[in-house]
């Protein structure tokens, strides 16, 4: 394989990987936080059970989160070099920002969180949660920025300089402000509420199936089932608002999204579309009328520009090329995310409905709830990035910069190989520790994690003498 | 503000984060090296760990916050560094990943075996990032090859060469030094003793690996590769550290502590005088070094970070200084007063 492709796939991994972890932090230092909040207010052991008990899941999974992040920060130097320089004077301020601004925060007040029980006053105590919480949500929310302006450069944000062949920031606040970011960040933020009150749903379900700690559980159930539906519905919101602005912006990746292949008037959603070997031309979907000109314009008349088009219009804006993404990737994983959307918004309702009747635990469907509870949210999530990223390919900075020119040309296939099986070989480790001790902690119950470990502590330590 | 002093700014923002990453994280990555060989039984570990426990992710953040203010302010320093120390920081990630892992995930299992292996990790991860970094410290003071685009040409092993290799080990010694001492502080008891016998001769060993670094790097000529004599600064280095192996002697651990943070703060100091204004000093061409004059972002993103970095620095320093106030008494191995 050539460097490029190392590199994609190499960015891709440790990206879709860490970015599996962070949206449970986001959403579930929230609910933490509350629970907490609620014994503070009640004095109500129950409460602090619940604080306690999804905390020690949170942190589970937060600590991984935090080791993945820190190849994240470098990766963009290592293996994008002639990106770094391109973009650096605007692109390396967010970046700056978020670990100022949100890193410090987080980690310094989760270790008073963690740490600080007893020690510290119980005000404090609570507040570091709090704290904690926010950091985490703001670092998504610059970092979501710093992805924005790849995705959709805001024109007022930066001038080409010529002289240095690069691009230079004229406007922080445009650069702040930037729509595409924000739809991102609602949409995103609003996914890691859903992936926390879908795992709340599925680790309840998965006890209130086996009868254990029914009061706990179906207090959980109930709290997840309401933020789920909540969540999911913003979740949709965001992203019909997503698929109208990037008409303005990508209009290449939401023909792409929908195997488009000429300008349609009106548009029509496709069910099942299968395309030719190439990739490049339709031979056979099943449509329904004017959906997609709702999805994107929200109105049923308007035309939605074919991907032919678009080629042709950007080979005389840019020059000769393929400017179109890889759109079996680009079509299945929306439609993959769009689909266990309305799922997810479907079984909440469903379940907060359910919540209603007494004994609602002993339903046929509860013992389903574990498994598709865990699987929609984590796929959808990934499928989302995936079509995002993909999405603006060839682009690396949409419109100015394509991923083949983006590389640190000094690498070479070994360098890339070894760091690339590297990451794989250490990821896989984390990832089996982590699910081994997620399902360890979740199984055992609050009961066990009012206490300092699940099992009693050995006094001697193995191997010693 | 002229477009000049922004540059010069920087480049002491930037020194200033480094120089709290190696001072932070130095006694991290001791307390880290020394935990396997320190303690014998589980609570002693669990207790060493600990004394970091509540701040070491914080410690961390510098090196985040000094990687992203470099890409902000120095982006061409970024660019080159991190694609041209490829394979180096690769094996630094790993030992970050490996050890930050380990803290958190030892004690949620009872095994002996799981605890075990992840102490190791933890001794393991912490040493790759000490001997890493100080590697790539010592021959960004020597020169590395860069060519006329700002491009490194060489390859990990044009890093180990003996400088880099003694650099690095230098630093390992000093980092175990300053956790020794750190530890010294935090425990009590019989643990406390014996981290206490760990300094003395971790301070001999350290003393000998840096006095040989200092001499090396005079007569190489390396202090003078910049515009500016780092002069007396070394000097003091050495002698702080000579003092920090009185007050060890003397059982004096505050002392102690003092003496050899203020051992690594001068380095650095050193370190960032002698390049200035290289920030990658070039050993193919001398006027092929990136300075902070051909490497920086543009003055008006400079001003912006400066804003920013005025009001935030000042909240950040603030609260992780609290929070070594608040957790400040020593740590003992009686279990009930251990959070796992
Ligand atoms: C649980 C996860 C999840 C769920 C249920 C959905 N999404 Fe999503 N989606 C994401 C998680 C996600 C994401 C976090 O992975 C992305 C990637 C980039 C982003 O900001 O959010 C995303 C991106 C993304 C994009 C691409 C944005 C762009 O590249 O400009 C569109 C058009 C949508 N979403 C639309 C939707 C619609 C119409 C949904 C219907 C309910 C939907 N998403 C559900
Ligand atoms: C966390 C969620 C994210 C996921 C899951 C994700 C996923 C991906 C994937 C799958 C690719 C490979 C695309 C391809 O090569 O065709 C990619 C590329 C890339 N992404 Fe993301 N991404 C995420 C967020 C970000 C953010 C926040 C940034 C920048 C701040 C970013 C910057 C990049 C860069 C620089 C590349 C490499 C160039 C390229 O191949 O296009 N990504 N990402
Ligand atoms: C590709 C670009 C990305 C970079 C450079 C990056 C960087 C980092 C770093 C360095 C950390 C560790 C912080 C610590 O030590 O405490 C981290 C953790 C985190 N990242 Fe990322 N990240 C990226 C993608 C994302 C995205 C897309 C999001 C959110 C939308 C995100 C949100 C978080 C959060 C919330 C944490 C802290 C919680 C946790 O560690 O699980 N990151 N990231």
């Amino acid at each position: 394989m050539d460097p490029i492709t190392l590199s994609r796939w190499q960015f891709a991994l440790t990206t879709i990987y860490h970015w599996l972890f962070v949206p449970l932090t986001l959403g579930m230092g929230w609910f933490v936080a509350y629970f907490q909040t609620r014994y503070y207010q009640t004095r109500d052991e129950s409460w602090k059970k619940m604080a306690k008990f999804w905390g020690k899941l949170f942190l589970i999974n937060f600590a991984i989160g935090v080791v993945t992040g820190i190849v994240q920060e470098f990766q963009f130097g290592m293996n994008w070099s002639e990106y770094s320089r391109f973009v650096g004077d605007i692109f390396g301020a967010p970046l700056a920002v978020e670990a100022l601004l949100a890193f410090f925060m987080e980690s310094t007040f989760l270790g008073i969180w963690i740490f600080g029980e007893g020690r510290v006053p119980e005000k404090v105590h609570l507040a570091s949660i709090w704290l904690a919480a926010l950091g985490s949500n703001l670092s998504a929310i610059w970092i979501l920025l710093a992805n924005g302006f790849m995705q959709a450069p805001p024109a007022a944000s930066y001038v080409y300089n010529e002289a240095n062949g690069r691009l230079e920031m004229v406007n922080f606040f445009a650069l702040v402000g930037n729509p595409k970011a924000w739809i991102f960040i609602w949409h995103t933020l609003a996914d890691g509420l859903a992936m926390a009150a879908f795992l709340i749903l599925a680790v309840s379900a998965y006890h209130l199936v086996r009868k254990q700690n029914l009061e706990f559980f179906k207090r959980s159930f109930q709290i997840g089932a309401l933020v789920g539906l909540i969540a999911s519905a913003l979740i949709f919101l965001g992203g019909h608002t997503m698929g109208q602005y990037m008409k303005e912006v990508q209009p290449m990746k939401l023909a792409a999204l929908e195997a488009i292949w000429e300008t349609e008037q009106p548009a029509s959603f496709s069910l099942l579309t299968i395309g030719d070997l190439s990739g490049k031309q339709e031979v056979w979907s099943i449509r329904i009328p004017y959906v997609m000109s709702f999805l994107a314009c929200n109105n049923f008349e308007c035309e939605v520009k074919g991907v032919n088009e678009l080629q042709a219009q950007y080979e005389q804006q840019f020059g000769p090329g393929d400017y179109i993404p890889l759109m079996v990737v680009t079509y299945w994983t929306f439609r993959i995310m769009m689909a266990f959307g309305f799922v997810m918004m479907g079984a909440a309702a469903w379940f907060l409905w359910n919540t209603r009747k007494k004994d609602y635990e002993n339903a046929k469907w509860m013992k389903l709830v574990p498994f598709g509870a865990l699987a929609l949210p984590y796929l959808a999530n990934a499928s989302g990035w995936i079509l995002t990223e993909m999405g603006r390919q060839p682009w690396i900075v949409y419109g100015l910069l394509k991923v083949e020119d983006a590389i640190s040309p000094n690498l070479t296939t070994l360098d890339l190989w070894i760091s690339l099986i590297g990451y794989t070989a250490v990821y896989g480790a984390l990832a089996v520790a982590m699910v081994k001790l997620m399902k360890k902690y979740a199984v055992a119950g609050p009961d066990a994690a009012m206490h300092e470990s699940v099992d009693v502590a050995p006094s001697l330590v193995g191997g010693q003498d | 503000m002229s477009y000049e002093t922004l540059q010069i700014i920087w480049f002491i923002l930037i020194a200033i984060l480094w120089i709290g990453f190696f001072f932070l994280e130095g006694f991290d990555f001791g307390v880290g090296m020394l935990l396997p060989f320190l303690g014998k039984k589980d609570e002693e570990r669990r207790a060493i760990i600990n004394s970091i426990g509540s701040v070491w992710d914080g410690n961390e953040v510098w090196l985040l916050t000094a990687g992203g203010a470099t890409f902000a302010a120095f982006p061409h320093w970024y660019a080159t560094m991190f694609s041209g120390f490829y394979l180096a920081l690769f094996l630094l990630l790993v030992g970050l990943i490996i050890r930050g892992i380990s803290f958190e995930y030892r004690s949620k299992d009872a095994n002996p075996a799981w605890r075990n292996r992840f102490d190791w990790m933890i001794a393991i991860g912490s040493f790759l990032a000490a001997l890493l970094l100080g590697a790539a410290f010592a021959n960004l003071a020597r020169g590395v090859p860069i060519n006329e685009n700002m491009m490194f040409t060489g390859n990990l092993f044009t890093l180990l060469n003996p400088y880099g290799l003694l650099g690095g080990l230098t630093t390992v010694a000093i980092f175990l030094l300053h956790g020794a001492n750190f530890l010294g502080l935090k425990l009590e008891g019989e643990l406390r003793e014996r981290v206490n016998g760990f300094a003395k001769k971790l301070w001999i060993a350290a003393t000998v690996l840096y006095v040989i670094l200092g001499i090396f790097t005079y007569i190489a000529g390396f202090w003078n590769n910049g515009h500016i004599n780092p002069g007396v600064i070394p000097i003091a280095a050495v002698i702080v550290l000579l003092v920090a192996g009185y007050f060890i002697n003397q059982k004096r651990e505050g002392w102690a502590f003092i003496m050899v943070a203020l051992n690594i703060v001068l380095t650095q100091v050193t370190f960032f005088t002698m390049t200035f204004p290289n920030v990658m000093l070039s050993s193919t061409n001398y006027d092929w070094s990136l300075t902070i004059y051909n490497a920086s972002s543009s003055q008006y993103t400079l001003t912006v970070m400066s804003i920013v970095a005025l009001i935030f620095v000042p909240i950040v320093l603030a609260y992780q200084g609290w929070t070594y106030y608040m957790f400040r008494k020593r740590i003992s191995t009686e279990k009930k007063s251990l959070v796992y």
